[in-house]
């Protein structure tokens, strides 16, 4: 009898205590997730955070890439839409001629790989034939001088074309100087 | 005894006959050759005879007779009479000496008299042509030609030509042709048409930018610059068997000008980096470089000997005409007057040289007298002449102006007198470079 009565208050002291440790069980565990959760909420905004500085700093990346990209395009377009003139009768190069080139010296040690077509042209005064020899010498002027300046010769090819294609239709001294020019055409 | 002379001409064959009596020979003073437009020679050519009677063989006596006083008029040595002063009816007068009342031509001041009769057989057509001195009442020349239908211009221009070997003793310009640039097909093309203009024809189809065409000595090469293959390169081209050569080094190839009776040509070739002057062989392979000087030199032309050469230089700071003596090694400068001087042609008589002069009211064409070293002007005051060319025989010379507006080709004496407008093609005619005589 008195085993058993022992037993019962052991059952009696463990039952309260188990339920008490049940319970207390139950309560760890809510606080544990209401941590995690917090610790996962703190997580996700710094990906986020992460994840839009990258776009940043990729749109950034892109804008940059994009203006050198028209920089280089405009000074692509430069070399080939800027032409050099001439005086009346003359191939030699003139102070504002030797500038364009030296500019155009630069942009094509920059991309080694082009080569060029330099064109000679004439306003229509003259005659055809001694206009075509006109054209070649504005042509072969041009390309000396880059020459000089370290271009191989090889990456550049003249072409005369006299008075046969004027830029400028007209026949006044407007429309002369501006036939008067030698042009850069990539290869 | 009349001798019988036969004129064999392929396919065509043509037979003549000198008349009898009253043969006169070629040494006739009719010609004053010092200036021989200075006077023309009063001709009367009136219609010639049908002998059928038939209306198509007198239309076609209407129209030889047009075309024979044309082509004799065109050499700037006679004044064909107008047939309204003509006392007789041309339908009615003989046309052999027995029955010419010669009183009836010296009368309205003819000196010369053409009488003519045609025939037509089929397809074959027959003329006699006689060439008469009124004054003398004498027969100068006397042929018969038979030929196809489609003849009948040749014959009338051979005629023409024995007229004039008769009284110049030169064998004249009928048989020779005109090339020329024209940009009528959308870019320039060359083109060629007979010494008169007629039958124009397009002789490159290219599609790009051609320029310069000169003709060999015998008329069956052309030589010429290109862009067809997208840079100026120098075709030569026979013209009946379509084959040929390219020079095509880098930089230009250009103004090409075949040696008088050899199969190579002058050129200007850049590729040595300075347009030069080079002898090339009818094939294109460079023979040697002409020209050694840095600046321009181009245009080059040949004296009829083939011992010297003209050509454009810029060496003395203008662009001048200057001349290089190709056996001495000689060279000198031609031109002192003139700030602009360029597209020299040499006559065929090897005694002046015609070239173009930049002024301030456009360009005319100049002679200069390679004795003498005095130039004759020969066009002003009609905007821009250029490009000038002797006919064969150096009595004529053929050039473009743009007197009218658009470029054309017009012709005139080597004095200067009797300009006029040779043809007229859609767009602009330039550079005419007239052949020797093309004999088939």
């Amino acid at each position: 009898m008195k085993r058993r009565m022992w037993l019962m208050v052991a059952l009696l002291m463990l039952l309260p205590m188990a339920l008490m440790m049940s319970a207390c069980a139950k309560s760890g565990v809510t606080s544990a997730t209401q941590a995690d959760q917090a610790a996962q909420d703190a997580e996700r905004a710094r990906q986020e955070e992460l994840a839009r500085q990258r776009a940043l700093e990729e749109e950034r990346l892109q804008q940059e890439q994009l203006l050198s990209q028209q920089a280089l395009d405009a000074e692509r377009s430069r070399f080939m839409n800027e032409n050099i003139y001439f005086e009346f009768d003359k191939s030699r190069l003139l102070p504002e001629a030797q500038e364009i080139l030296r500019n155009k010296a630069d942009w094509m040690r920059a991309n080694p790989n082009v080569t060029a077509i330099i064109e000679g042209h004439t306003d229509e005064r003259g005659t055809t034939e001694y206009n075509l020899a006109l054209g070649e010498r504005r042509a072969e002027s041009a390309k000396s001088f880059l020459v000089d300046l370290g271009i191989s010769p090889s990456r550049l090819t003249t072409i005369s074309y006299g008075e046969e294609r004027p830029i400028d239709p007209r026949s006044n001294e407007e429309a002369w100087a501006k036939n008067r020019r030698a042009q850069f055409v990539i290869e | 005894m009349a001798p019988i002379r036969l004129h064999l001409l392929a396919p065509v064959v043509l037979a003549c006959l000198l008349a009898l009596a009253g043969v006169a020979r070629a040494d006739y003073d009719y010609i004053d050759i010092t200036n021989p437009f200075l006077r023309k020679i009063p001709m009367a050519v009136p219609v010639f005879k049908a002998v059928g009677g038939h209306l198509s063989e007198r239309q076609a006596a209407g129209q030889a007779a047009e075309q024979l006083a044309g082509a004799l008029e065109f050499t700037g040595y006679f004044k064909i009479l107008d047939s309204g002063a003509f006392l007789v009816k041309p339908e009615t007068m003989g046309i052999i000496a027995p029955n010419i009342k010669f009183q009836d031509w010296t009368a309205i001041g003819a000196e010369l008299l053409v009488t003519g009769g045609l025939s037509l057989k089929d397809q074959y057509i027959e003329m006699e042509l006689r060439l008469f001195d009124t004054f003398k009442s004498q027969l100068l020349i006397g042929k018969r030609y038979k030929g196809l239908v489609g003849d009948q211009r040749r014959i009338i221009h051979r005629f023409c030509g024995e007229v004039i070997f008769a009284l110049t003793g030169n064998r004249g310009i009928f048989d020779s042709r005109i090339a020329f640039v024209s940009s009528g097909p959308g870019n320039k093309e060359i083109f060629t048409a007979d010494f008169d203009g007629h039958n124009p024809q397009q002789v490159t189809h290219n599609k790009a930018i051609t320029l310069s065409p000169d003709w060999s000595s015998d008329g069956k090469w052309m030589a010429y610059t290109s862009y067809r293959k997208g840079k100026p390169d120098l075709y030569i081209r026979n013209l009946a068997q379509r084959r040929g050569s390219l020079v095509d080094r880098p930089g230009l190839n250009a103004t090409p000008a075949w040696a008088p009776d050899k199969f190579e040509l002058a050129a200007t070739l850049s590729f040595s980096g300075d347009p030069e002057i080079y002898l090339l062989t009818g094939a294109g392979k460079i023979i040697k470089r002409l020209t050694v000087s840095k600046g321009i030199d181009i245009s080059p032309v040949w004296s009829p000997d083939g011992r010297k050469l003209a050509f454009v230089s810029n060496r003395s700071g203008t662009p001048q005409i200057h001349v290089q003596d190709l056996v001495s090694g000689r060279e000198e400068r031609l031109t002192f007057e003139g700030r602009y001087n360029t597209t020299p042609s040499w006559s065929p008589q090897g005694d002046r040289i015609a070239y173009s002069s930049a002024e301030d009211g456009g360009f005319n064409i100049y002679v200069i007298d390679l004795g003498t070293r005095k130039r004759l002007q020969l066009t002003r005051n009609t905007g821009n002449n250029e490009s000038p060319s002797w006919s064969p025989d150096g009595s004529l010379v053929v050039f473009s102006s743009n007197r009218e507006g658009p470029y054309r080709i017009y012709v005139m004496t080597g004095y200067g007198t009797d300009q006029r407008r040779l043809l007229a093609l859609p767009g602009e005619q330039t550079n005419p470079k007239w052949s020797r005589r093309i004999v088939n």
